[in-house]
C-alpha cells in the first residue's frame, strides 16, 4: 500500500461563467520517502490538486469525484474533523509566497509554538523547545533570539526557512511544497533545495513539489508528473521524463528552455497559448497546440499507456508507434 | 549617413551612479546607492545581458540610461554623443526605448491595442495622416505576431504572452536602435517565454536593433546575450562573453550564482557540485565597506573590507572586480 494514493481525482470551481474543471480525472501514487514532482503551467491544475489532498480549496471549489487515500484511510468526504488533524499534523504544506504566509503581527515564535501545541500533547514549555530546535534544524543562526522577532525582520529566504520549519514541526508524514522558491533569488533557491533536500534524507518523509521550473524539479524529484488542462499527460521516474519524453506537450516544453546544449540554436517553442478551461475541447486537450496532432486526437483524449513499468503516456502517438510495431512484427 | 562614420559604441555608460534618498528617521535620510560607479559599453548591434539578484541594481541600471531617473552622478554616451541637456534626452527616446516586465501592469486598461501601439508615434508626432498612422500601426502587428483584427481590442482580452508581444510593438513604434528590456519573459510560462525569446532573436535580425537585456533567469540570459555582466548590490563584478562567463567564471559570486542555477537535467544535478552560499544579500542601505560580496565570500581577506577592488581586464575582453584574480 502506497502513503497516498489519489484516484481519478475531479475538482471543478463553480463559477457565475460555468464549471471550470481544474483538476480533470487525476491519479497517482506516492510511497514513502519519495520526492514527486509536478509540473506544469499556468492554469494547468497542479496547485489545485495540491490544495485538493489538503481539502483547502477557495470557496467555490469543490471535489467532485474520486478518492484521495492516506494509508489506506479515505480523506475524500472524511469531514472537517478528521482533515483538522490531518492537516499540519500528517500533511503540511508550504506556499509560494513567503512574505504573506506569516502573520505579520505575531513573533515567528509564536507561530512557530501554535502548531507543536494544536496538534501534540506538548506543554508551553516543550512547545518552545521544539521550535528552537525546529529553527536550527533549517539553519536559523541564533533561534532563540529569532523567536522573538516578527515576519519583517526576516529576509524572504529565512522566511521560507521559518515556513518549512513549521511545516516539519510535527512531523508529517508528506510535505507538499507549493512553488517554494519561485519568488526567491537564485542563490538562495539553491539553499532552500539544499535544505529540503538534507531534511527528506533525515527525517525520510515523502515531498511532493510543485513547480512549473524544470530545473528545480531535476534537482530534487524521484518521480514526475507532467499535467496540462487539469489532466496528466504523462508521470514517469525524472529520468523517463527528461531522457524519453512520450508525450508531445512534455517534449515541446524540455525544447522550449535553453540549455547548454542548444546554444546559438533557436528554441523550439510551442505555438499557441494555454487552453481556456471554460471551453474545453473534446478531444486531448493539447491537441490545438500540438504540431503533430492526428484526426483522433481532435475527436476523442488517449487514455494514458503504460510505456514501461514506471512511465505512462496519454498520447495517441504511442498508440499508433505501438501499432505499427505490431503490424511490422505480425507481418 | 554612412555605416563607417557610425560609432562601434553605440550606448557607453562611464561611472554611473544612482542615488537615492531614503528616510531613516523623521528627519534624517541616508544614501542608497542602487547603482554605485558602474562602467561598461554596449556595442552596436549586440545583446549585453545585465544578471543579478533581486536588489542588486540592474533595473536602475536600464532606466537611468534612459534617463527615466537622473543620473547622481556619471555619463551616458549614446553614439558619441553625451547625453545631458533636456534636448539631448528627447532626440535620445526618439531611438531609445523599454520594454517592461510586467505585461499586465504596463498596458492601459483603457485603451485600445492599435492606441497602445501608436502612442509614441503620437508622442513624438511621427505620422503625416491618420492612414499612414493606422498602416504603421498594422506593421508593428505583423512584426511581433498579433492579427489586424486585434486593433481594435483593449489589453484585458489579451494572455500574457500576447499583451508582452503588444508592449514590444509599442517600443518598436519609434524606430529605435536600441531597447531596454527589463526582465521581458519572466512572467511568462515557458512554452510562452521560448515563443517570446525567439521573437528578441528574430526582431533583432531584421531590425539590427541593440538590446540591454536584464533578466534573472541566467539560462535565457545566457541563450539571447553575447557578452554578459553580473552586478553585486550597485556593483559591476563581472563582465565577459556569455559563453566565456558560464564556462570560465571568475569572480567568486560569479561562480557560486552560476552553480545555483538549477539544469533541467537529472544526471547533471546528481552530479553537480553546488557552491551554496551562505547567508543573505546585505542591506543596500547597510552595504559593507570595499568589496559588497566580502560578507559572503570564501576567499575574503583584510584587503577586501579597505576598498572596491578594480574591474581589470584577466583575459581578452574577460573583466572581474576581484582581490584574489
Amino acid at each position: 500500500m502506497s502513503l497516498l494514493e489519489v484516484k481519478d481525482l475531479r475538482t471543478s470551481f463553480f463559477t457565475d461563467a460555468g464549471e471550470v474543471k481544474a483538476v480533470n480525472g487525476v491519479s497517482f501514487f506516492l510511497d514513502k520517502g519519495k520526492v514527486l514532482g509536478i509540473v506544469g503551467e499556468s492554469g494547468s491544475g497542479k496547485s489545485v490538486t495540491a490544495y485538493s489532498i489538503m481539502q483547502i480549496l477557495a470557496g467555490t471549489g469543490k471535489i467532485v469525484g474520486g478518492s484521495i487515500k492516506l494509508n489506506g484511510q479515505e480523506l475524500v468526504g472524511a469531514g472537517e474533523k478528521v482533515m483538522k488533524d490531518i492537516r499540519g499534523n500528517r500533511i503540511s504544506i508550504i506556499f509560494q509566497d513567503p512574505m504573506t504566509s506569516l502573520n505579520p503581527t505575531y513573533t515567528i515564535g509564536k507561530q512557530l509554538m501554535e502548531a507543536i501545541l494544536l496538534h501534540t500533547g506538548r506543554n508551553k514549555q516543550e512547545a518552545y523547545d521544539r521550535a528552537v530546535e525546529m529553527l536550527k534544524l533549517v539553519n536559523v543562526n541564533e533561534p532563540e533570539k529569532r523567536m522573538k522577532q516578527y515576519p519583517h525582520e526576516f529576509s524572504g529566504g529565512m522566511r521560507q526557512r521559518v515556513m518549512i520549519a513549521m511545516a516539519l514541526a510535527c512531523e508529517p508524514d508528506i510535505l507538499i511544497a507549493d512553488e517554494p522558491t519561485t519568488a526567491l533569488d537564485v542563490t538562495i533557491q539553491a539553499q532552500i533545495i539544499e535544505l529540503m533536500k538534507d531534511l527528506q534524507e533525515e527525517l525520510g518523509m515523502a515531498i511532493i513539489m510543485i513547480t512549473h521550473d524544470l530545473g528545480v524539479v531535476a534537482q530534487i524529484c524521484d518521480e514526475v508528473i507532467v499535467m496540462y488542462a487539469g489532466s496528466i499527460c504523462e508521470q514517469g521516474t525524472a529520468d523517463a521524463i527528461f531522457y524519453d519524453p512520450r508525450h508531445e506537450y512534455t517534449k515541446g516544453l524540455l525544447s522550449s528552455i535553453p540549455t547548454t546544449s542548444n546554444d546559438g540554436e533557436r528554441l523550439r517553442p510551442i505555438t499557441g497559448t494555454p487552453i481556456d478551461l471554460l471551453n474545453m475541447p473534446k478531444g486531448c486537450p493539447f491537441a490545438p497546440r500540438c504540431d503533430n496532432a492526428m484526426k483522433i486526437c481532435l475527436r476523442e483524449r488517449a487514455d494514458s499507456m503504460q510505456i514501461d513499468p514506471c512511465h505512462k503516456a496519454a498520447c495517441w502517438i504511442n498508440v499508433r508507434d505501438m501499432m505499427k510495431k505490431e503490424g511490422a512484427a505480425g507481418e | 549617413m554612412s555605416e563607417q562614420q557610425k560609432n562601434d559604441n553605440l550606448v557607453e555608460i562611464r561611472h554611473l551612479k544612482e542615488y537615492f534618498n531614503v528616510n531613516v528617521g523623521f528627519f534624517k535620510s541616508r544614501p542608497l546607492k542602487a547603482v554605485d560607479d558602474v562602467s561598461f559599453t554596449i556595442k552596436r548591434g549586440e545583446t549585453l545581458g545585465l544578471v543579478g539578484e533581486s536588489g542588486c541594481g540592474k533595473t536602475t541600471v536600464g532606466r537611468t540610461i534612459l534617463n527615466l531617473y537622473k543620473p547622481t552622478s556619471g555619463e551616458i554616451i549614446y553614439d558619441g554623443k553625451p547625453i545631458k541637456s533636456k534636448s539631448d534626452i528627447k532626440g535620445f527616446r526618439k531611438k531609445a526605448t523599454m520594454v517592461f516586465q510586467d505585461p499586465y501592469s504596463s498596458l492601459n486598461p483603457r485603451m485600445t491595442v492599435s492606441d497602445i501601439i501608436a502612442e509614441p508615434l503620437d508622442v513624438h508626432d511621427m505620422y503625416k495622416s491618420k492612414e499612414e498612422r493606422r498602416e504603421r500601426i498594422l506593421e508593428l502587428m505583423g512584426y511581433v505576431g498579433l492579427n489586424s483584427e486585434h486593433a481594435s481590442r483593449y489589453a484585458h482580452e489579451f494572455s500574457g504572452g500576447q499583451r508582452q508581444r503588444i508592449g514590444i510593438a509599442r517600443s518598436l513604434a519609434i524606430n529605435p536602435e536600441f531597447i531596454v528590456c527589463d526582465e521581458p519573459v519572466s512572467a511568462l510560462d515557458v512554452s510562452i517565454q521560448a515563443q517570446v525569446i525567439n521573437m528578441f532573436d528574430e526582431l533583432q535580425e531584421k531590425l539590427g536593433l541593440t538590446y540591454l537585456f536584464i533578466a534573472h533567469d541566467l539560462l535565457v540570459v545566457r541563450h539571447i546575450s553575447d557578452r554578459i555582466a553580473v552586478m553585486y548590490l550597485g556593483k559591476l563584478v563581472e563582465l565577459a562573453d556569455a559563453k566565456e562567463i558560464y564556462d570560465h567564471p571568475q569572480h567568486p559570486y560569479s561562480k557560486s550564482l552560476l552553480s545555483a542555477v538549477p539544469v533541467p537535467d537529472p544526471k547533471t544535478a546528481r552530479a553537480n557540485k553546488r557552491i551554496v552560499l551562505s547567508g543573505d544579500i546585505p542591506s543596500p542601505l547597510n552595504a559593507p565597506s570595499g568589496c559588497p560580496f566580502r560578507t559572503r565570500c570564501a576567499y575574503a581577506t583584510a584587503k577586501c573590507a579597505e576598498a572596491m577592488p578594480e574591474l581589470k581586464e584577466i583575459s581578452s575582453g574577460h573583466f572581474a572586480a576581484c582581490n584574489i584574480l
